[in-house]
């Protein structure tokens, strides 16, 4: 579909009218060509064996497009990571956009482009879906909502209520990136070396794991809420401590500086394409190995440790040697005074 | 990253840590005056790294915390008034006054936007000539010569329809109302390094000359409050007390001179509503004569309500040092970040907030 350049959304892109087929047959058809989505029947019927995993999330997101990413890749790596998070392989994805009138076409065939590139990425079919246009001023420019269902395989058991005391504690990556991408771009901040958006599909780096060790016990994103409050849900679901250590966690210099700036602790900053592993003490290592081969684990580092002390709590050891509480975010981040 | 690792330096910490227990024999209270350095202290676990010889107290030197309810409630007020649109610093959003909070107007349709800088305010108010845009003027010494600038800007551009809730407050003369009162019994100080980068080292001399306080202007860094604590409580034994500057790398003895003359062209000393405190004489700014045009309170004709206090709320008491959150009966049953009774438990540099988060006891 090459729209022309200032070529608008119309309600009547949603109406179900002449508009609303002709963007579904030149827009969407052939970004996700497949035989399920294709006869355009009102559900997408497909077999599957074994135990099913199933979720949905909506995504909002200001601006539209940041640095890494957009809300399209971000809508299929979300769910895909949310199936990832539960052991399962991500097969196929629903896909539903609701547009604010006036939206540009050309800005909703680029991010149609980067929802499909990703789903290619992780192997994911989008099967159905469903356009509805709202009048201007009634949504945010474009709200997406995706729903996904995959397979999970025998003997996988991942639970934010299996972490057990002695559990190593794994982070993926260097954490805060998203959150500070999003943020420096919708408040204009700028960095010698602008921080991208983590966004990007783990299924293959869980896939890897769960190779690498059948001990892995929980899994999770930590997006919004960031590590601290991952690591305390863990901590809560599972009734154990947990123990980290600040000068391991890895952070990204410009991250660290928009942090200090801004106020904010990077603990808190939201992440979209890091994972959290608790695992068996003897399996940690090569479990870190093995993430180290993927490209979305290359700096993945085990950061702490389950212990029996202080249930229900995240403990972190300062640089300084002493400890502090890592508590859950409250409320929204927002920008200190002074 | 630089100029921030080399002072979190565990070793040099270490070091540090070492000393202050070589040199301490005498007990001595310290208090930390500003919100920024009780974060430090308690995110960094400072308190437990000291020797039992050496007390920490902190202050009321959280902008948002001793904002007393009877100026939220104007905040709020305000925001209730058609055509208003409130631009404010985010700590501000979810403190409660007596009935609600800027976050709750704004969940019913008020127009209240967060902003980093007056000058955002500003723009804001360029953008909608047809809205009268009000700035909530929160802060100490640190945040008042951005917003006189921002008065000055908008009085040279001729913008009509912005304005300034001037609630503004100065260190100083708070400290000097805590020492008056003699609630708080205290040998040394450790005075805020952003607002000293403003006001200089001068302004505290009257604690060392007058009360015998010993002072330490202090940068934010773990390293920078261990040095502060290693110079006061030096001072301290040798019993010497007087004015050090131990953040050297932003605050001179003189201050920022510009932002001084910024601040005084626009602001004069007026009477100030501190919570916990009471009204302490000359701890507030107002608008001169020639900039009431810009007084949000003259501008509109506000009328809050009567003012109502949060029973068995301790904030005030914490705020003057005479207790600490652990006391508050509320402190983690009632109060909590996302049910906050008191503004020391909304401000991220609320002595409340810090307990709460960082606390490990």
């Amino acid at each position: 579909m090459k729209p022309l350049k200032d070529e608008k959304i119309l309600l009547a892109h949603g109406s179900g009218g002449r508009l609303s087929h002709d963007l579904v047959e030149k827009g969407f058809l052939p970004a996700f060509d497949n035989p399920l989505l294709s006869k355009l029947d009102d559900s997408a019927i497909f077999e599957a064996k074994g135990r099913l995993a199933f979720t949905t999330d909506s995504y909002i997101v200001t601006p539209i497009f940041f640095p890494g990413g957009d809300i399209g890749k971000l809508a299929v790596c979300g769910t895909v990571n949310d199936l990832s998070m539960s052991g399962a392989i991500p097969l196929y994805l629903s896909l539903s956009f609701i547009i604010e009138e006036g939206f540009l076409l050309t800005d909703l065939v680029k991010i149609v482009t980067s929802i499909k590139e990703a789903a290619e990425e992780a192997g994911v079919k989008v099967v159905t879906g469903d356009t509805k246009v709202v009048n201007r001023g009634s949504a945010d420019k474009l709200f997406i909502n995706t729903a996904g269902v995959g397979i999970v395989p025998d003997g996988v058991h991942i639970s934010g209520s299996n972490a057990r005391a002695g559990d190593r504690v794994i982070l993926s990556g260097p954490i805060g990136d998203h959150g500070i991408a999003v943020m420096s771009e919708r408040e204009g901040l700028k960095f010698a070396s602008p921080v991208k958006s983590d966004c990007s599909p783990l299924n293959k780096l869980v896939a890897e794991m769960l190779e690498a060790s059948g001990e892995i016990h929980s899994l999770r994103d930590p997006t919004r809420g960031g590590l601290a409050s991952t690591l305390n849900e863990f901590a809560m679901q599972s009734q154990v401590g947990i123990l980290i250590h600040e000068d391991m966690i890895p952070v990204r210099d410009e991250v660290r500086a928009a942090c200090e700036m801004l106020g904010f602790d990077p603990l808190h900053v939201a992440n979209e394409g890091r994972l959290v592993a608790v695992v068996a003490p003897d399996d940690a290592e090569r479990v870190v190995e093995r993430m180290r081969q993927n490209k979305y684990g290359t700096e993945a580092a085990i950061i702490g440790e389950v212990r029996e002390e202080h249930p229900g709590r995240v403990v972190m050891r300062t640089r300084l040697g002493a400890s502090r509480i890592v508590d859950m975010l409250v409320g929204e981040l927002l920008p200190r005074i002074c | 990253m630089r100029f921030i690792d080399e002072f979190r330096d565990a070793e040099l910490a270490r070091a540090v840590v070492n000393r202050i227990h070589r040199r301490s024999n005498k007990h001595v209270r310290l208090m930390e005056f500003c919100g920024g350095h009780t974060v430090a202290i308690m995110k960094h676990g400072i308190r437990q790294l000291l020797p039992e010889t050496v007390e920490m107290l902190s202050g009321p030197g959280c902008p948002v915390c001793v904002t007393a309810n009877q100026d939220l409630d104007i905040a709020i007020a305000l925001a209730r008034e058609p055509g208003v649109i409130i631009t404010t610093f985010g700590d501000m959003l979810k403190v409660p006054g007596s009935r609600s909070s800027l976050q709750r107007v704004r969940a019913d349709s008020a127009d209240v936007r967060v902003v980093y800088s007056t000058l955002d305010a500003l723009q804001i108010a360029r953008e909608n000539p047809e809205k009268a845009v009000v700035f909530i003027g929160i802060g100490f010494e640190t945040t008042a010569p951005t917003i006189a600038a921002s008065i000055l800007k908008a009085e040279e551009e001729g913008i009509r329809n912005y304005y300034v809730l001037s609630m503004n407050k100065l260190c100083p003369p708070v400290i000097k109302a805590l020492l008056d009162c003699g609630e708080v019994k205290l040998d040394g100080l450790i005075c805020p390094g952003h607002v000293s980068a403003i006001i200089g080292s001068h302004p505290w001399e009257f604690a060392a000359r007058d009360y015998g306080i010993s002072c330490v202007v202090s940068g934010f860094e773990p390293l920078d409050v261990l040095q502060s604590v290693e110079m006061l409580v030096d001072q301290l034994e040798k019993g010497e007390p007087r004015v050090e500057i131990a953040y050297r790398r932003g605050v001179r003895p003189e201050g920022n001179l510009r932002a001084q003359e910024l601040m005084n062209a626009v602001f004069e000393l007026s009477p100030a509503n501190w919570r916990g405190i009471g009204m302490v004489p000359e701890s507030g700014l107002r608008l001169r004569k020639e900039y009431e045009r810009f007084d949000a309170e003259l501008a509109f004709d506000i009328e809050p309500g009567p003012t109502l206090e949060h029973k068995g709320c301790l904030c005030g008491d914490i705020l003057r040092g005479v207790r600490t959150p652990l006391d508050c009966k509320l402190f983690r049953t009632s109060c909590t970040p996302e049910h906050p009774v008191g503004p020391c438990m909304v401000s991220s540099e609320g002595s409340c907030a810090s307990y709460f988060h960082y606390e490990t006891a």
